[in-house]
């Protein structure tokens, strides 16, 4: 790394902390960190939200966005109950935050491990994880239809492969069975990697991997997508292979496929946290948002850069809450005793 | 292939420069601590240090990385041979045989054995890799969830029977094992069981937390009742005892090269280095011609578990470079550090990032010689630890042993349990209970489970998947096989000396 952009970036940061600094509040000194800041992982290394985790420690390490070390610590257990329950005992407790994926939802709904996100501070969405509909390259399926009607045909026996078991890429799977009639058999897998390494090795015909998952696979040409779940087509144009980039794949709405699915990325804190603190950390990944870092990880793993704090976020929460609540409903993956 | 070798030889131009050849040292220096702490292992050790590394240029911090994961696989045989702890799950089948040579007061011998074991296992796969990296990587794929299942299988019938002990203890060890192995979230239903609404069970049943207890805590107590002393302070220590044990070992090539290939093997499927040790170990049992006194101090079985570990730990690195599935907790975290230098594992990292791969592949040669030399210099040092009053040393080994258990989960109520299943070893080995099957079962049981239950989904129940193409049926076939030898191999014997007759 050359000295120039290095400068820029500190620049930048600093521009900003000052414009942030200057801004809200009276005068009162600004809560920062005291101790080492604990960031909750309740996912396995290596998936998504991992990589994520680890990319912003990396960034505020590398950039010295903050005065206390960040320190990060997978909390899996139990589809990451563990990590939530970790967080939701720390009332008063500001040095911890957590990452989500949808299991914020699908995990107390389908387990009844006890917690819920309003039992959480919320801080702010970082992004909206896309999910994508990949087949084999090999196989002759190029539109979600050809895909849908060979799935028909073949009357129950294709393996959709996806991560964890009721969640996410489960509900994604339910929601095509609705749409289409046709059946499914739902392999659950321990993380992103193993699931796009079964589609390449045919031992399943289809996936629902987040773009980052499997773009390694589609740039050699193992792996299609053929449709993304979301209202419009992804933004980004860079060629990923000869022919195509992300914005090429069409959306499945337009395929005939009418379902639409995106995951929160986003930071929650510990309970009974003050808006000093919950500041400080908007503050914090508004910053790390800036960094060249930040957004090579976001055209990386195309993703949907919708960000929220505040009273939007929370809202935004609670309807999606709502969403999944239905969703797992409908699909028979609510937690009964 | 003129090129690659090219590519490699700038490689080796890249590691040792003056720089990196520092770091390599700090690397392997920095990661042997962390291989001799139990608990805080490979994969928390890179986490830790990770930082560190944004200083540098990305190919130092690569070495420094992969230096770092080289030293924790040297040092977890430390702990194993000296104190019956293993620090890593891959160590677990290196106390059987290593332990007992430390009471023997046979320290020295055994960590140079295991040592050198570690870098001719490593640095087979290193060649693998060189050699047939594309081809290999293609081999990988095959592996779905019945093949998986097949290794498994494989893995806990190459271990049946092994023991000395009525089988009848050695199959209730393993199923002890398995229900401790399906607490926690079942996988495939997304449903808690075995939790009895305990919060603190949703983890269910850690590996390092069972063996630092049953392993570490057990032996402590029960050196505790026979005298509060180590068996091996006669040990003699000298330098010589490098050389003396390096003229033994050439005596088992044929135990080396079999376990070079398993571990390879192992650790390409990506089954890992686990199964490949406690396989390597059995099949070495099973085959040698000293096979009665394994578990009673046999170098033999040192040899075994340890270079078919490492050969898996550096075999596991392709499949994490080449599809991007890493095939251990700490190579996921290697995984999590390159890609914050912006390389994408995954089937074109070969193509794209040719200087760079080739770099590593070199520092792969470089580190193992790198770290051999510096565990090896320190084997008298390390032997010498058990010169220290058991009154002084235990207290630290229990210190030790509870940050361990605390740095895993980061929870009080884990030390509690690593102090359960202290006793609960203590009280198994005074019954004559065999542990190893017990962890095995711990260690492999859920995803053993776990592969099982996908294949059946996939299969819609039939039970023929497991011989559904010739791979999984050889792998299944050869497991009925190590199951059933003791049965096969009298048979044979009767058979022979009725014709004999």
């Amino acid at each position: 790394m050359t000295c120039s952009p290095k400068h820029v970036g500190l620049g930048a940061v600093a521009a900003l902390w000052a414009a942030t600094s200057l801004a809200p509040l009276p005068a009162s000194a600004a809560w920062e960190p005291s101790r080492p800041v604990e960031f909750i992982i309740p996912a396995g290394p290596g998936g998504g939200a991992d990589i994520m985790a680890r990319t912003i420690q990396g960034i505020v390490t590398k950039h010295n966005l903050m005065s206390q070390p960040m320190v990060v610590i997978n909390k899996s257990g139990g589809a990451g109950g563990e990590g939530f329950l970790d967080v939701k005992n720390s009332a008063g407790n500001p040095h911890k935050i957590i990452i989500t994926l949808s299991n914020l939802f699908t995990t107390p709904m389908a387990t009844g491990i006890p917690f819920n996100w309003k039992d959480l501070t919320p801080v702010a969405m970082l992004a909206l994880d896309e999910f994508v509909l990949w087949v084999n390259a090999e196989k002759p399926w190029k539109t979600a239809k050809e895909f849908v009607d060979a799935a028909k045909a073949a009357n129950g026996t294709f393996r959709m492969s996806g991560t964890g078991s009721k969640q996410e890429d489960q509900i994604i799977t339910e929601a095509l069975q609705k749409a289409t009639a046709a059946k499914f058999i739902y392999i659950p897998q321990r993380g992103g990697g193993a699931v796009a390494v079964q589609l390449v090795g045919n031992h399943a015909e289809s996936t629902v991997n987040n773009p980052n998952e499997a773009v390694s696979h589609w740039k050699a040409d193992k792996v299609r997508p053929l449709c993304v779940f979301d209202s419009k087509p992804m933004p980004y144009k860079a060629k990923i292979t000869a022919t195509m980039s992300w914005s090429d794949i069409p959306t499945c709405k337009s395929q005939g496929l009418d379902i639409e699915y995106l995951m929160l990325r986003g930071i929650f804190m510990s309970p009974g946290a003050t808006k000093d603190q919950v500041d400080y950390y908007i503050n914090l990944f508004n910053k790390v948002r800036q960094t060249p870092e930040w957004k090579d990880l976001m055209e990386n793993g195309a993703f949907n850069q919708t960000v929220m704090t505040g009273k939007d976020y929370a809202d935004w929460v609670a309807n999606e809450e709502k969403r999944h609540q239905q969703l797992m409903k409908d699909a028979g993956f609510l937690h009964t005793n | 292939m003129i090129e690659d070798f090219s590519s490699l030889f700038h490689g080796f131009g890249v590691a040792m420069q003056p720089f990196n050849i520092g770091v390599m040292f700090l690397g392997i220096i920095l990661g042997v601590l962390i291989g001799v702490l139990p608990g805080l292992g490979g994969a928390n050790g890179v986490a830790i240090l990770l930082p560190l590394t944004f200083s540098m240029s990305p190919t130092s911090a690569i070495i420094m990385l992969s230096c770092i994961y080289w030293g924790a696989l040297f040092g977890g045989a430390i702990t194993s041979v000296l104190f019956n702890i293993p620090g890593e799950p891959w160590s677990v089948a290196t106390t059987f045989d290593g332990h007992p040579m430390a009471q023997k007061g046979q320290a020295g011998e055994a960590l140079t054995a295991a040592f050198t074991s570690s870098f001719v296992g490593a640095l087979f796969a290193v060649i693998m890799i060189t050699l047939v990296a594309p081809l290999v990587a293609s081999f990988a794929l095959r592996f779905g969830p019945p093949e998986q299942f097949s290794v498994y299988f494989l893995a806990f019938c190459s271990f049946v029977g092994m023991s000395k002990e009525p089988p009848f203890k050695t199959v209730a060890a393993m199923f002890v094992g398995f229900a401790l192995a399906a607490v926690g979230l079942d996988s495939i239903t997304g449903q808690l069981r075995l939790t009895f609404g305990f919060e603190s069970l949703l983890n269910g049943f850690d590996f390092l937390i069972a063996v630092i207890g049953l392993f570490g805590i057990g032996e402590i107590l029960l050196t505790m009742e026979e005298g509060l002393s180590f068996k091996g302070r006669s040990a003699g220590i000298n330098a010589k005892v490098v050389w003396e044990t390096w003229k033994r070992l050439p005596r088992y090539w044929m135990t080396s090269l079999r376990s070079c290939i398993i571990g390879c093997w192992m650790g390409v499927s990506p089954a890992g280095a686990t199964p490949a040790s406690f396989m390597s170990y059995g099949i070495a049992k099973r085959t040698s011609r000293n096979g009665a006194n394994f578990g009673k101090g046999e170098i033999e079985g040192v040899v075994a578990p340890e270079t078919a570990a490492h050969a898996a730990g550096t075999a596991a690195l392709l499949p994490m470079l080449s599809l991007g599935v890493p095939g251990s907790p700490t190579a996921a975290v290697l995984l999590g550090g390159l890609l914050i230098w912006g390389l994408q594992p995954g089937p074109l990292l070969f193509v794209e990032q040719k200087e760079f791969v080739w770099g590593l592949i070199a520092s792969m040669y470089l580190g193992n010689i790198v770290g051999l030399i510096v565990v090896l210099t320190c084997v008298p040092l390390f032997a010498a630890i058990l010169r220290i009053p058991f009154s002084i040393i235990a207290p630290i080994i229990l210190v030790i042993c509870a940050i361990g258990a605390y740095t895993v989960h980061n929870s009080v109520f884990d030390v509690m349990l690593m102090m359960v299943f202290g006793v609960l070893g203590y009280l198994l080995k005074k019954c004559n209970y065999p542990l190893a099957p017990m962890v095995l079962a711990i260690v492999l049981g859920d995803k053993a489970e776990e592969n099982f239950r996908q294949s059946l989904l996939a299969s819609q129940g039939k039970l023929g998947i497991f011989f559904s193409n010739a791979l999984v049926s050889t792998i299944m076939t050869l497991g009925l096989i190590a199951l059933f030898w003791p049965l096969i191999s009298n048979g044979l014997a009767r058979l022979r000396t009725r014709t004999a007759a």
